[in-house]
C-alpha cells in the first residue's frame, strides 16, 4: 500500500506544478497599469512654469473641485493631438486643468502654448521628469482625474473624444 | 597648525567623496532592482528611456534626502505596484514563487532518502 502511495503522491505533485507553470504561461508578461487607482495625490514641491517660484502640492489642489492633471511636452506628438480636447475641457467651469511640462525647454513649451492655446490654470515645470514619476506616470501624455485630493482615474496616452465624453460625464 | 588644518581639509574632502561614491553605489544597486516598466526585459539601470532616466534622477534625489533603500523600494511599489521590483516580497501573489523551490527540494530529498534507505536495507 505504502509503495503505491508514493508514485501517486509524486505524480500529483508534478501535475500541480505543471498546472501552475502552464497557467503562468497563459498570463501576459506585458505590464498593464491600473486605471482606477483611488490613491491620494502625492505631496511634492515643484517649480511653476511662468512665475519660476516653488509651490507645494497642497497649495495647488482644493477639496470639492475636480482637477485634470495633464503631463505634456512640446516634443510629444500625441500631446499635440489631444490638445484641442484639453482646450475644450478648459472651458468647463466644473474642472480645472493643471499641466506638468515634462522634460521640455521653456522656449519650446511657450511656442507650443502660443500656437495651440493654454488650457491650464497652473503649469508645473518638470525639467528632470521627477514630478511625473512622483505621480506614478509612465510617460507623456498622461492625465489624472482628481477630486477631494484623490486620484479617481488615470488616462495613459492621449485623450480622445470617447475619454473626453467620459470625463465630462464624471464631472457633471 | 598648518599641517593640522591641511589634514582636516583633506579628511573633509575624503569623507565627502566617499559619501558621494557610496550614494552612487546605492543608486546603481537600487536601479538594478527596479524594472523599466515601458521596456522589455530591462532594468531601470540598463535602460536609457525617458522613464528610466527620470526614475534614476528620483532615486538620486531620494538618497540625497536621506531615504533608505527599503523606503525607496516602498515608494516605487506604492506608485507602480510590486511588478516594478525584480526581487518581490513574500505575499499572497508570490508565495508559490518562494515556497515551490523549498517544497521541491524537500520532496526530492525525501525521494532520494527513501530510495537510499530502501536500497541499503
Amino acid at each position: 500500500m505504502k509503495n503505491k502511495l508514493l508514485p501517486i503522491f509524486i505524480t500529483s505533485i508534478f501535475i500541480i506544478i505543471f498546472i501552475f507553470f502552464y497557467k503562468g504561461l497563459q498570463t501576459s508578461n506585458i505590464y498593464t497599469p491600473q486605471v482606477k487607482i483611488n490613491n491620494k495625490i502625492p505631496s511634492f514641491s515643484s517649480e511653476l512654469f511662468f512665475k519660476g517660484k516653488t509651490i507645494n502640492s497642497s497649495d495647488l489642489f482644493k477639496l470639492d473641485q475636480f482637477y485634470l492633471l495633464n503631463i505634456w511636452s512640446s516634443w510629444c506628438v500625441p500631446c499635440r493631438q489631444e490638445h484641442p480636447l484639453l482646450m475644450n475641457l478648459g472651458k468647463n467651469n466644473n474642472i480645472e486643468l493643471i499641466g506638468i511640462n515634462y522634460k521640455d525647454t521653456k522656449i519650446n513649451a511657450k511656442n507650443f502654448l502660443s500656437e495651440l492655446g493654454n488650457p491650464y490654470r497652473t503649469i508645473i515645470f518638470d525639467k528632470k521628469g521627477v514630478n511625473a514619476i512622483e505621480w506614478g506616470a509612465y510617460g507623456v501624455p498622461e492625465s489624472f482625474l482628481i477630486k477631494d485630493g484623490i486620484i479617481i482615474k488615470r488616462y495613459i496616452g492621449p485623450l480622445n473624444q470617447k475619454l473626453f465624453n467620459e470625463i465630462n460625464h464624471l464631472i457633471k | 597648525m598648518k599641517i593640522l588644518k591641511l589634514s582636516f581639509i583633506f579628511l573633509f574632502i575624503f569623507s565627502l567623496s566617499s559619501l558621494w561614491a557610496s550614494n552612487e553605489d546605492r543608486s546603481s544597486k537600487i536601479t538594478k532592482n527596479l524594472r523599466c516598466l515601458i521596456c522589455q526585459g530591462q532594468s531601470v539601470y540598463d535602460s536609457d528611456s525617458e522613464f528610466a532616466i527620470s526614475i534614476k534622477a528620483l532615486v538620486e534625489k531620494k538618497l540625497k534626502e536621506g531615504f533608505s533603500e527599503n523606503q525607496i523600494y516602498d515608494f516605487f511599489k506604492k506608485k507602480y505596484g510590486d511588478w516594478i521590483l525584480y526581487d518581490p516580497n513574500l505575499n499572497k501573489n508570490t508565495y508559490m514563487l518562494w515556497l515551490l523551490p523549498i517544497l521541491m527540494f524537500l520532496i526530492g530529498g525525501a525521494i532520494i532518502g527513501k530510495t537510499f534507505i530502501i536500497k541499503k536495507k
